[in-house]
């Protein structure tokens, strides 16, 4: 049974997550993204990137990790193999690069129950890890659906 | 090297600019579980995917997300000019355990906004003539 209550939570910033250049390779390569600023280094240096670029979705690595954090917390009473993807949706200031750390806050947006469904709704906020150690500039935001199907 | 994406003043709403048809298999899937470290049970084990009520395998609705850009992404010049992508998962994607399943991507401009320079374009994603995606749509940032 899934808590309602836990709407309107905001965990502890999770990472910090770094961007690998394999990562990036391995995941364009999966989901068929071929540009060359995903693969080739001197491509993506002549695009002016310090590093390979990741694809438009690659950020739901990181975001699914995040996400961890409430899907496997026991008093959120989510039953993952009942899970299925409602909507997804990805909000770029600018596109995450191979090298850089960031840090990320999940945040439960609602938490809806419906028609047998509870309809989970959060949000990430991906953000560059600063001089300080904290979140600094926001990069990418990440907004997931998540309908858990009832016993 | 610099990119340049098309120029807005060459397109219409309702253009289709870029189709394609993306083959998945369940190395596909293995492949995108392994790459994004979604190793969700019901995209691998057909026993465990019927448990849980459905047809048997499915396609990861985030492999489904990722593939159906990547086409637009590749008739763009420059690919990190999506600012924005999101989509709604209408239908499961059943992937059989040998053989596969043909996912039909059409790229269509939905919207021009001259003032903010951005175009929507949506994507239509099928599997045998159905709609697997609601909504898919990316807005580019174009010059």
């Amino acid at each position: 049974m899934v808590d309602v209550n836990s709407s309107g939570r905001v965990y502890p910033p999770f990472g910090p997550y770094q961007v690998g250049r394999e990562k990036v390779r391995e995941f364009s390569g999966a989901v068929g993204a071929t540009r060359e600023v995903h693969h080739d280094l001197a491509a993506a240096q002549a695009a002016g990137f310090s590093d390979l670029v990741a694809p438009t979705t690659f950020a739901v690595i990181i975001a699914q990790q995040a996400e961890a954090q409430l899907i496997e917390d026991p008093a959120a009473g989510i039953d993952f193999s009942r899970v299925v993807h409602a909507d997804e949706r990805f909000v770029h200031n600018r596109p995450l690069v191979a090298g850089e750390e960031v840090l990320t806050v999940l945040t439960v947006e609602s938490i809806k129950e419906r028609a047998g469904l509870a309809m989970v709704s959060t949000r990430c906020d991906i953000h560059a890890l600063n001089d300080a150690g904290e979140a600094g500039e926001l990069i990418v935001s990440v907004y997931s659906t998540l309908a858990v199907r009832g016993e | 090297m610099t990119m340049s994406n098309p120029d807005l003043k060459t397109l219409a709403v309702g253009d289709v600019v870029t189709e394609s048809a993306i083959e998945v298999d369940r190395g596909r899937l293995i492949r995108y579980a392994g790459a994004s470290g979604d190793f969700n049970t019901i995209h691998w084990s057909d026993q465990i995917a019927t448990d849980v009520g459905l047809p048997g395998v499915i396609a990861h609705g985030m492999f489904t997300m990722g593939a159906a850009v990547s086409v637009l992404e590749s008739w763009l010049d420059d690919p990190t000019a999506i600012i924005d992508y999101q989509t709604r998962f209408t239908r499961p994607v059943p992937v059989p355990a040998t053989g596969s399943v043909t996912l039909d991507v059409t790229c269509t401009v939905g919207a021009i906004d001259d003032e903010a320079k951005t175009a929507r374009f949506d994507l239509s994603v099928q599997l045998d003539g159905a709609r697997v995606l609601t909504k898919a749509q990316a807005v580019v940032r174009l010059g």
